[in-house]
Formats: structure tokens, sequence, C-alpha cells
């Protein structure tokens, strides 16, 4: 059987709307042959628990402009919380040096800066997604 | 009759050049518009310098719409300022005056973007992208020791405007006269906030169509030296719109509020004098130049033709410029300063009235005092020492600026024409036809920017080994005093007369339910007593529905 393309969520938590990011990202992914699934700005975080439990997400895209990724340590322990330790998150955007190494201490697996290529991202993400099969194998 | 020699030397160089230059020398700029290696006055459009160009002050406007223009009086320099609590804000008030800054502008905290109290939204956000100000009080202490009745102000404000409420309740309090209060209420049109930068998008768009229209009639009665419409292209550009999109769109978005003011019954003399514009200035200089010149004259023959405006201070394209922050890059971060000055530069020669010029640092994080400094510096540069300001449009009459300006011009208009075809701008976004535009040509640049076709420095050539952590960020303001604010936000809820603001309350709900009272009045009325910014915009938004953009990939 020819291996699933990995599902991603791209979304944005917290305040703020630019989306410029997000779905440049998600038309990226999508045109890459991965399953996306784009939601609009301003996402609380247990819908996006909830959305990644339904929709059995590999990985999780959050896009921060406005240091809305100061929450994401909060996306990963209600992620924790519902049993979805092996679902991958990985922000993209504005993030100073200083926040990234908070995130990357937190769970978070790759930190995307602006000036990252398309196919390097499009690369991340299938690896992140063989990643997360293979912890949900190990744990299965 | 003989070949005038003009075309004679113009068939020469072309077979010289085709010599020279072999293969694909084709080039378009950001806008998909064909540049040509030289410009002559064979590229001359035809029409005659009265009716192109004509002279500053004078219709269409294309040379700039005063005839002093900065000869008179330099562009104003508004550089977008907000942080922490309004003690912070206050304080860096002074300091900017102090660096020359000549008008203020406030950034409010992403909460009060979303229409939320502080004490609502989790705090480890609060205060670390803008100014929190939820009430009258706040304003109060943010302005302290401001001549609000000398200084203009800009506010990113959107609808139901409350900061601005907040503000002429100040002035209430301070015995200054409403009249003369002067500035814009930024981020009011709320169709730019449908489409892109949805941060500012708290109403229902079609309530916020009918706020906006109140606002304007409010602001043209009893603030008349306020701009109460901004009309913003530089969210669509930043999202992804080429210039010419960009340019096209917040004209249509133009036409929709004027009409709609005139379906209200106001008259365009009146409204049209405080319609004001923002746009994003891209790297792409020649390109920027010409929108912005064919964006004035096109908007000086849509208030006199279509609106039928009379008097010459409605055909005036007033526009703020921001450099855009999109062209910044996190690599090579200091590179970002030659960036700012072309961007600030191709906004000067495109004849802006005021500017902000970004951070070096925007990349990295929110800009830090320095990069602010610098960018503040770079517009005294541009001006006193490069002495770009001494010459009115002095790019006026290139052969390549004029005939780019016709190209953006026709294209420009191209774009309006199929906006007009699908029923205007509001329901061309409620399709999600300017949605789907934007986001092709953001990707569109992207993948060209990935591909190696359009060169970033530092991103997709020129790399070296560098380490980000070099640069420092802004700090976020620190946990405590955001507590001690959220106290005070407390205690001003418990000192203020609660059956005042529920009367207030009750009056501005019932008022969105009527079509002929004033919202925005209301909105005043409530500020006045003490409401809070969180509790204005959720009775609206119970009232006349709750803002979600339309996203589109």
């Amino acid at each position: 059987m020819a291996k699933r393309p990995p599902r991603v969520i791209v979304t944005k938590i917290g305040f703020d709307g630019h989306d410029r990011g997000s779905r440049v990202i998600a038309a990226c992914l999508r045109d890459a042959g991965m399953e996306v699934i784009y939601t609009p700005p301003w996402q609380e975080i247990p819908t996006v628990v909830k959305l990644a439990m339904e929709e059995d997400a590999d990985v999780i895209g959050i896009s921060s402009l406005a240091t809305d990724h100061l929450i994401v340590p909060k996306l990963l322990a209600s992620l924790r919380e519902a049993g979805l330790n092996d679902v991958q998150v990985i922000v993209g955007g504005i993030v100073p040096a200083k926040d990234e190494a908070m995130l990357l201490q937190a769970g978070v697996a790759q930190v995307f800066h602006p000036g990252t290529s398309l196919d390097d991202v499009v690369t991340s993400v299938h690896a992140l997604s063989d990643k997360r099969r293979s912890l949900q194998g190990a744990s299965a | 009759m003989s070949t005038p020699p003009i075309v004679n030397g113009h068939a020469q160089w072309e077979a010289e050049f085709a010599q020279g230059v072999k293969g694909d020398t084709s080039i378009r700029n950001r806008s998909g518009i064909g540049i040509k290696p030289l410009y002559t006055p064979l590229d001359h459009g035809g029409a005659s310098y009265e009716e192109a160009l004509a002279y500053p002050g004078q219709y269409p406007y294309t040379r700039g719409i005063y005839a002093t223009m900065y000869r008179g009086r330099s562009w104003s320099q508004r550089q977008l300022i907000g942080l922490g609590v309004p003690e912070d804000y206050n304080s860096r008030v002074k300091e900017m005056l102090d660096l020359g800054a000549s008008a203020l502008s406030l950034i409010p905290c992403n909460s009060v973007f979303r229409g939320y109290d502080a004490d609502t939204v989790p705090s480890e956000l609060l205060g670390t992208c803008g100014t929190v100000i939820n009430h009258v009080q706040d304003m109060q202490v943010a302005l302290d020791g401001v001549p609000i009745d000398k200084l203009s102000t800009a506010m990113n404000d959107p609808s139901p405007f409350t900061l601005l409420a907040f503000e002429l309740a100040v002035a209430k309090r301070r015995g200054v006269p409403w009249t003369k209060i002067t500035g814009t209420s930024n981020q009011s049109d709320c169709i730019s906030h449908f489409v892109a930068n949805h941060m500012f998008f708290r109403l229902a768009l079609q309530g916020a169509r009918r706020v906006i229209v109140d606002h304007i009639r409010f602001c043209n009665q009893q603030v008349p030296g306020w701009n109460p419409l901004s009309i913003v292209g530089q969210h669509m550009q930043q999202a992804g719109a080429t210039p010419a999109e960009a340019m096209a769109f917040t004209l249509c978005s133009g036409i929709q509020y004027a009409e709609d003011c005139i379906a209200a019954g106001m008259d365009p003399d009146q409204f049209l004098p405080r319609f004001t514009f923002f746009f994003d200035i891209s790297v792409s200089f020649f390109e920027e130049v010409a929108k912005f010149r064919a964006g004035r004259r096109i908007w000086a023959r849509l208030c006199r033709e279509r609106f039928g405006a009379k008097d010459p201070r409605s055909w005036r394209f007033k526009f703020h410029g921001q450099t855009s922050g999109v062209d910044l890059t996190r690599q090579q971060p200091l590179n970002n300063i030659a960036r700012v000055t072309t961007q600030a530069m191709a906004g000067i020669f495109g004849g802006l009235q005021s500017l902000h010029t970004d951070g070096y640092d925007e990349a990295l994080s929110t800009p830090t005092t320095e990069a602010a400094r610098i960018a503040v510096a770079t517009q005294n540069i541009l001006r006193e020492e490069a002495h770009l300001t001494d010459v009115i449009d002095p790019l006026g009459g290139s052969y390549y600026v004029e005939s780019l300006t016709n190209d953006m011009e026709a294209k420009i208009n191209a774009i309006i024409d199929l906006i007009d075809q699908a029923g205007g701008m509001y329901q061309a976004v409620e399709k999600g036809i300017v949605q789907r535009m934007i986001g092709e040509s953001a990707l569109a640049f992207q993948k060209q920017v990935d591909a190696g076709e359009q060169t970033i420095v530092g991103v997709n050539a020129y790399q070296i080994e560098e380490d980000p952590a070099t640069y420092s960020s802004l700090e976020y303001p620190d946990a405590p005093r955001m507590q001690s604010y959220l106290g005070r936000l407390a205690d001003f809820k418990k000192s203020r007369s609660n059956a005042e603001v529920d009367k207030a309350i009750s009056a501005l709900a019932k008022s969105a339910n009527t079509p002929k009272s004033n919202v925005f009045e209301h909105v005043v009325a409530a500020a006045e007593v003490g409401a809070t910014h969180g509790e204005i915009c959720g009775t609206l938004r119970t009232e006349l529905g709750f803002g979600n953009p339309l996203t589109v990939v």
C-alpha cells in the first residue's frame, strides 16, 4: 500500500490575524501532495487540540507574526493532556532567538524563520510526519 | 516625408542593443508590466501635459496634491509606537517627540485589536505588540503632557473606534474643544480587514459597513479636523497583492465607501476632503513611484467624474506610506536599512503626506529602540542631507516614470473594472474574488524567490554564515507590571458608576438596531461614562454580528 500523505494542520492561535505565511505554507504543502487542514486565524487552543484528534494530524504548524508563539507551550501542554504527545508541533514566523530556545525546550519540533524556502519546509514536514508515525507505531 | 531623426536613432539603438545583449531580455515588474531597456519621447502617451500631469496642486494631481509639496512642509514623520501599559506608551511618546517625530501614532495591544479587555485574555500576550488601552483613564495616562490640541494623533483604531472615543472623552475632561482635535482613524477600513491582515476585524462586515458611515458623519460634524477614514492598501500588499492590485483594490474600497456615504445623503464635498489612504511601499522602486502617481490621478478623476465632487479639496489623494516589512529579511538584518532607505525614497518621490519607516530588525522581533531611532534618522538623512525634497516631483518627466505611470494606471483601471463588474468591493470580497487573487500573487512571488528568479540578498543569494542570536530583541513587558495594570483595571471598574455605564451600553445596543441613530455618537457617550473597550465591542458584536473574515487558500 502506498504511504498515506502527511496530514498537517496549518493554523494561528492568539490574537494576530496576519495570515500570509499560513496561507502560503498551506498552499505549498497542499501542492506538495499533503493533506492540509487549514483554519483562519484566532483559533482557541482547545479547538486546535480537538481538530488534531479528529483529523489524526501528524503535524501542527503554528504561524506567528506578532508574539502569539508565546502561548505555544500552552498548546503543547494541552496536546499532552489529550494524549497527543506524538503529534509534531512546528512554529513559523517572527520568532526572536531567545524565544526559539524556549519553544524548543517546551517541545516544539522545529522553528522556521523568514527566508526558509518552501522546499525546505516540505522536506522537514515529511520527516516530522514520518517521525510521528514511527512514534505512533512504537506506542501502539 | 522622411523619417524623423528620433525614429532613425531609435532603430539604430535597438539594433546595437540587440547585438550587445543576447538571449531573453524580458523583464516584468511585480505588477506584471513588461519593462523595456530604454524609454524615450517615443513612449509618450499622447496626452497633453495639462491633461496627464498638470502642475502640483492642480487636477489631476499626478505631480502632487499641493502646490508647495515638501518645499512648504515636510511629510509627517509618523512612527508607529505602542508597547506595554499606558505609562510605557507615554514615556516612549515623549522620547519620540524629542527625536523629531512631528505626529503621534498609537498601536494598541493585539487583545485590544480583537475587541477584548485585558482581564479576559491570556496574560502572556498582553502588551507584547502594542499598548493595553481599555478605557478613558488609560487614555488619559497615555496622553499625559501631550498637547492634543496641537499634535495630530493617528490611532490604529478599527470599528467601532473606541480609542478616538476615549481621546474625545479626555479632551472634554481637559477642556480642549473637539474642533481642535486632529488626526486619523487608522485601520478604519473594514473591507481591508475582512480581506487581509484580519487582526483589526471586529464586527461582521455589514455591521462594520454601517458603523463606518456613522463614524464619518459624526466626525465631519463634530470633529472636523479628524480624518475618520483611512483606506488601506497596505494590508493587501503585505498579504501578497502586487502593487497594481493593492492600489486597485484600495481605490475600489474608496469607491464603495464614497458611494455608501452618498447613498446615506451626505455631500461628497463634505466627506471626501477627509478621506485618506495608507499604502505599503515595497523595494520595487520605480514601480512604487508610478503606483502612487497613477493612484493620485485615478482618484482625482473618480472624485470629480464619478462622485461629482466640485471642491478641489475633495479630489486630493492624501496618503500615508509605510515601508514594507515583507521585503525585510532575518538574514543579515542590517541590510534592511538599505532596503528601508530605498522604500522610503520611493514613497517620497511618490509624493506621500506621511511616512513610517520600519526598524531594520522587524524580521527578528518587535523593533528595538535603537532600530526605531535609525528608522527616524533615515527620514531625516533623506530630507536634510540628501536633499530629496528640494524639487517637487523630481522624477516627473522621466520618459520611464511617465510611461510606467501610464502602464500602472491602465493595469489598475482594468482591475477596478473587474471589481465593478463583480458588483463592487463588498460583493467581490464576500465572494472571495479579491482574497483569491491576493493568495495567488503571494504564492507566485514566493515561488519566484525559491526559484532564484527574484533575488533576495542574504536569503537566496550572497548568503553568509551568521548567528541570529547576535542581535538583541525587544524585551517583553514584565509580568508584575502587567499584573499591576490588571489590578488598576479592576479598581477602575469598581470606581465608575455602573448604573451610568449600564444605561450607556443599553443606549448603544438600541442605537445599533435603529438605522437612523448614529452608533458612533453612542460609543463616545459610553466611553465618557467609563464603559470599557471590551464592553463596547462586545455590545456591538451582539447587536451587529461577530467579525469573522473570509480567508481563502
